[in-house]
């Protein structure tokens, strides 16, 4: 002890100086020893020489494990001292939005599971002490306690931890001391442990070759080491390996070796190697020893778990059974150090501050410096546990062997796992869903590991183990819904945490995380994110005052620890905290994060909130700030997408815009051109109807002429009033009906109608209809107006003399063919171009104007665009003019045919 | 004796220039009956033929025809110096204020809309063949 305390007030010493040994990688790894306890020192043997190889369950799956320890541990370390994680369950509580809740729950699992741990401890140091002074053990339950070793124990380690792990508030700020004992520690045990399995194998026997054959004469030690592959032994195996791989973290103990004290990320790849070399080497003579202690101290009814210390007694060497002691007693005691450390943390800081904060006195503007208090608390946690533990230790644990309570405890602590690894790289994970599962787990693990434990030690009788809760079979602690054959352990774990991993998942996916939970889950998932960034992580838009906030550091922290953060702070901000007013986001982040530091990060976070003001802060508005940079590419994209709609808005809108003004000018054009054509006649029949009036003696034949001409020009100017007001009626009226027609009969019909026409003006027509109908949608009376402006036109300027006019309609794939070919002087190039518009007509020197009004062609055109086709004018290179018309066909889908 | 010899309808010949048959009709009987010689023309292009011809004391011309327009018609009767002595007017359908200003700036000495009055359309002819 004296030692230890030596080493511990030298390394602080040389940490002060600025000399950190204990961020050596090497020191880092044989910290994390601390895994190594009394079981291991004499609980391995004792397992041995009842069981075999089944100690070796709970090495193998931390040296499987180590190897990723660079992705899974570096990555709770760059979390935690990002956010100064004080302990495991400040580190659920942090990452499910700084619940008080699940910091409370978690600390309690911790404390339950961990205090009959800490209780073997004990068992194992009176127990070796017993061995060395040759006292008789086992009977310390009816020894009042004064008189009992393990209780002067008790309290000199309460007395020792305390000293060691409350000399500062913030857990964070590392305590060089206690690393490099416990690191000496772990060399003290191992260089004992490798002492007496040499003095067993050398000097005892003659090497391994020699033990082994010794032993393989004895039946019942060959029996044990024939590894059998039974399904109950498989299975515990395996079980074990999977809730020691948890257990190499989430042990309070180990976490806080392994995240809160560690100072160097990166010693992590070095442990990583080196810790699983330290477990092979202490195991390497757990076997000879075991089968040392059958062979020789077979009849003697001594406990297997004490050979380690029996065999050199046995043969007279005290000083080598002095210096096993020493090492088992190096085991235990760093053990018991900082699990009660990392216990009473946990206890202050996650169950005590949360409780205390809702009273007066914290709150108080008058308790100035509340860190001593803090401080108390934590000391006062200590005590508290150390009794527990001894409590515990006359109670129980005495009747039990090492190992069995130790994989009691892993199992209450493998509850951690699914929400810790969870709560790495799931962000959809919330808070509830880690109370539910946490809850659960650990509510199954109770009714099938400790409570069958307390009923077979007599402390509840009852019929529970046979028959079941409340009578019922399934619900038998060793055999939960009917299922045997496991081992209890792995039967215990297999059921914990499968309604653990189950109940955390469904409750997560059906609850909504709040705010502050999804922040805390994209920093936790996303470390490296915010790691290298000197950005704040934290979202929420908070007011608060600097001296309102320098108080509160100055309560918790002390004022001497207060000023040189806050000079740091100025230092690395540049910015000088007594001339501004209100807290920048960064200082209140520094100051919640160094409030955590000393009381966990939920009590840190109620603190600050209650002097600082926080903007309401909408879901939405967390889920844009969440994924920023996804968040900000597919915000650039809308924003692309936006403008390129706007653009196109603004080009729809201008082209809509000149289509009116277009439509507009149109308007004014045809109103122009409709006058002008109306003029013309008018004018011919005024003239006229004037001279004849005029002159009334005019010869019969010119008055003959000129009536003529009257009457034909009156009809033009009928029709051209008809026409016009049937190409606006087309033009305006969008919406006409449209039904299932045949188009060959459209055509057929008007050929008839035109046949004496054709007849009479001795016209040679051919008409080349197809055998099949063609069915179309569309307005039958429109279409008949489009064949009969075309066949008309054909017929009008057809060769007066010999007349030659060829009507083709023929189905191509999808759409029909309408062609109409006459023999006339065609249209003149110049005039292509404009044939289909309003008042266009072509006329020729010599015989004037033809009749028409020059609307025909504009009609016929608006009726084919109505029936999505197109009308054009096929170039015939002189001969004749000809009009082809396409019109969609109507494609029936006959799903029977089909079928 | 007289030297100034006052132009009288016998011999002086007025061209008409219109795409509508019907109205060249109705105006060549006007003129036949104040005994103008009388010339015709559908298109502008065949009227700028006839007038470099024949020299017309005067032209009456629509606008809107196909090929070129009346407006066309005038401007090229006007840069011929040969034609100096040709009047024009113009006998149209297009009736707006800048339509006319068009018609006299193209060098026209008078505009009449249509439907015109007969009388109208006759007394115009006959005061500008009179006093030039």
């Amino acid at each position: 002890m004296l030692l230890l305390s030596g080493i511990a007030l030298w390394s602080d010493a040389q940490a002060t100086k600025g000399n950190k040994l204990t961020t050596h990688p090497v020191v880092y790894s044989l910290s994390l020893a601390v895994y190594c306890t009394a079981w291991t020192y004499y609980g391995s043997v004792g397992r041995a020489a009842t069981s075999g190889f089944d100690f070796l369950a709970i090495y193998i799956g931390p040296a499987i494990f180590a190897p990723i320890w660079m992705i899974v541990l570096r990555k709770i370390i760059y979390i935690s001292k990002a956010q100064r994680i004080t302990s495991v369950a400040d580190f659920i509580s942090s990452r499910y939005g700084k619940s008080t809740t699940l910091g409370i729950i978690a600390a309690l699992i911790a404390v339950i599971s961990i205090i009959p741990y800490i209780s073997i401890q004990l068992k194992a140091i009176a127990a070796g002490f017993d061995i060395l002074i040759q006292s008789s053990h086992l009977e310390a339950t009816n020894i009042p306690f004064y008189l009992d070793a393990a209780f002067y124990i008790a309290v000199v380690l309460t007395i020792f931890t305390i000293w060691f792990g409350t000399s500062k508030l913030d857990p964070n700020e590392s305590h060089e001391g206690l690393v490099a004992a416990i690191a000496f520690e772990s060399v003290v045990k191992l260089v004992a442990f490798l002492s007496v399995g040499l003095f067993v194998t050398y000097s005892v026997f003659n090497g391994f070759t020699d033990l082994f054959k010794q032993a393989s004469a004895v039946d019942k030690i060959q029996q044990l080491f024939i590894i059998k592959s039974s399904t109950s032994g498989t299975w515990e195996w395996i079980w074990m390996t999977i809730i020691s791989m948890s257990a190499i973290i989430l042990l309070p103990r180990q976490f806080h070796m392994a995240v809160v004290e560690n100072n160097n990320p990166n010693a992590v790849r070095t442990a990583s190697w080196l810790f699983p070399l330290y477990l092979l080497l202490i195991n390497i003579f757990v076997i000879p020893i075991a089968i040392g202690g059958l062979l020789i101290l077979k009849d003697t009814g001594i406990e297997p778990d004490t050979y380690v210390l029996s065999l050199p007694l046995s043969f007279g060497k005290d000083y080598l059974a002095l210096f096993v002691a020493i090492g088992g007693f190096s085991a235990a005691t760093s053990m018991v150090i900082v699990a009660v450390i990392a216990l009473s943390i946990m206890i202050s800081n996650n169950i005590m501050v949360p409780l205390l904060l809702s009273s007066y006195t914290m709150r108080s503007e008058k308790v100035v410096n509340l860190s001593n208090r803090l401080l108390g608390i934590r000391r006062l946690s200590i005590v508290v546990v150390l009794l527990l533990a001894y409590g515990f230790f006359k109670a129980v644990s005495l009747q039990y062997a090492l190992v069995s309570i130790g994989l009691i405890s892993f199992t209450g602590i493998a509850q951690f796992m699914p929400i810790v690894i969870g709560g790495l790289y799931w962000k959809r994970a919330t808070k509830a869903g880690a109370i539910a599962g946490l809850s659960i787990g650990i509510l199954v693990w109770a009714f099938t590991l400790p409570l069958p434990t307390l009923v077979e030690s007599g402390n509840i009788s009852g019929s529970l183990m046979s028959k079941g809760l409340w009578g019922i079979s399934w619900l038998r602690p060793y055999a939960l819904f009917g299922l045997e054959g496991m081992g209890q352990i792995a039967h215990a774990a297999f059921w914990s945490l499968l309604f653990n991993t189950s109940s955390y998942m469904v409750v997560s996916l059906m609850t909504r995380p709040s705010a502050i939970e999804l922040t805390q889950a994209d920093f936790f998932v996303d470390i490296y994110k915010y790691k290298d960034k000197t950005i704040e992580y934290e979202f929420f838009k908070r007011r608060a005052k600097i001296t309102d906030l320098v108080g509160l550091l100055n309560r918790f922290l002390g004022e001497k620890r207060a000023k040189e953060l806050l000079e740091q702070f100025e230092i690395d901000h540049q910015i000088k905290l007594s001339k501004i007013e209100s807290a920048s986001t960064e200082f209140i982040n520094f100051t919640e994060t160094h409030l955590a530091g000393a009381i966990g990060a939920a009590s840190a976070k109620a603190i600050v909130s209650s002097t600082s003001k926080q903007d309401p802060i909408k879901m939405e508005e967390v889920f844009t700030i969440l994924d920023q940079t996804q968040e900000v590419i597919r915000y650039s994209k809308a924003m692309e997408r936006k403008s390129k709609e706007l653009e196109d808005l603004t080009f729809q809108l201008t082209e809509a815009n000149k289509q009116l003004k277009e439509l507009d000018r149109m308007k004014a054009d045809f109103i122009t051109t409709v006058t002008h054509e109306i003029r013309t006649p008018l004018t011919s029949i005024k003239a006229l109807s004037k001279i004849l009036y005029d002159y009334p003696q005019l010869e019969l034949s010119k008055r003959q002429e000129y009536l003529d001409i009257i009457s034909s020009e009156s009809e033009r100017l009928s029709r051209l009033i008809n026409q016009v007001l049937d190409l606006e009626k087309i033009q305006s009226i969008t919406d006409v009906k449209m039904e299932l027609i045949d188009f060959k009969e459209v055509v057929k019909e008007i050929c008839h109608k035109f046949q004496q026409m054709i007849i009479e003006k001795n016209i040679d027509f051919t008409l080349n209809l197809p055998e099949e109908p063609l069915n179309m949608k569309g307005n039958k009376d429109r279409l008949t107006q489009v064949v009969v402006n075309l066949l008309s036109n054909a017929i009008k300027f057809c060769d007066s003399e010999q007349g030659k006019i060829q009507l083709t309609l023929k189905a191509q794939q999808d759409y029909f063919t309408l062609k109409i070919k006459d023999n006339g002087r065609g249209v003149p190039k110049a005039m292509e171009r404009y044939i289909f518009e309003r008042f266009t007509q072509v006329s020729h020197q010599q015989e004037g104007k033809p009749k028409g009004s020059g609307l025909g062609l504009a009609i016929t055109k608006s009726i084919v665009e109505q029936h999505e086709g197109r009308i054009y004018l096929e170039d015939n290179h002189g001969q004749g003019a000809t009009f082809v018309v396409q019109l969609p066909m109507y494609v029936m889908i006959d799903i029977l045919d089909k079928s | 004796m007289k030297m100034n010899v006052r132009k009288t309808a016998a011999n002086t010949t007025v061209l008409i220039v219109d795409d509508e048959p019907s109205i060249v009709i109705a105006v060549e009987f006007l003129l036949q009956q104040e005994g103008y010689k009388v010339l015709k023309a559908f298109d502008g292009n065949a009227a700028i033929k006839i007038a470099e011809q024949h020299q017309p004391s005067l032209v009456i011309l629509d606008v809107m025809m196909p090929g070129i327009t009346g407006f066309e018609v005038a401007r090229k009767i006007r840069e011929n110096p040969d034609l100096e002595d040709t009047r024009i007017i113009f006998l149209t359908a297009k009736g707006t204020t800048a339509d006319k200003f068009e018609g006299y700036a193209n060098g026209a000495e008078a505009y009449l809309v249509k439907p015109f009055d007969n009388q109208e359309l006759m007394n115009n002819i006959n005061e500008m063949i009179a006093y030039g």
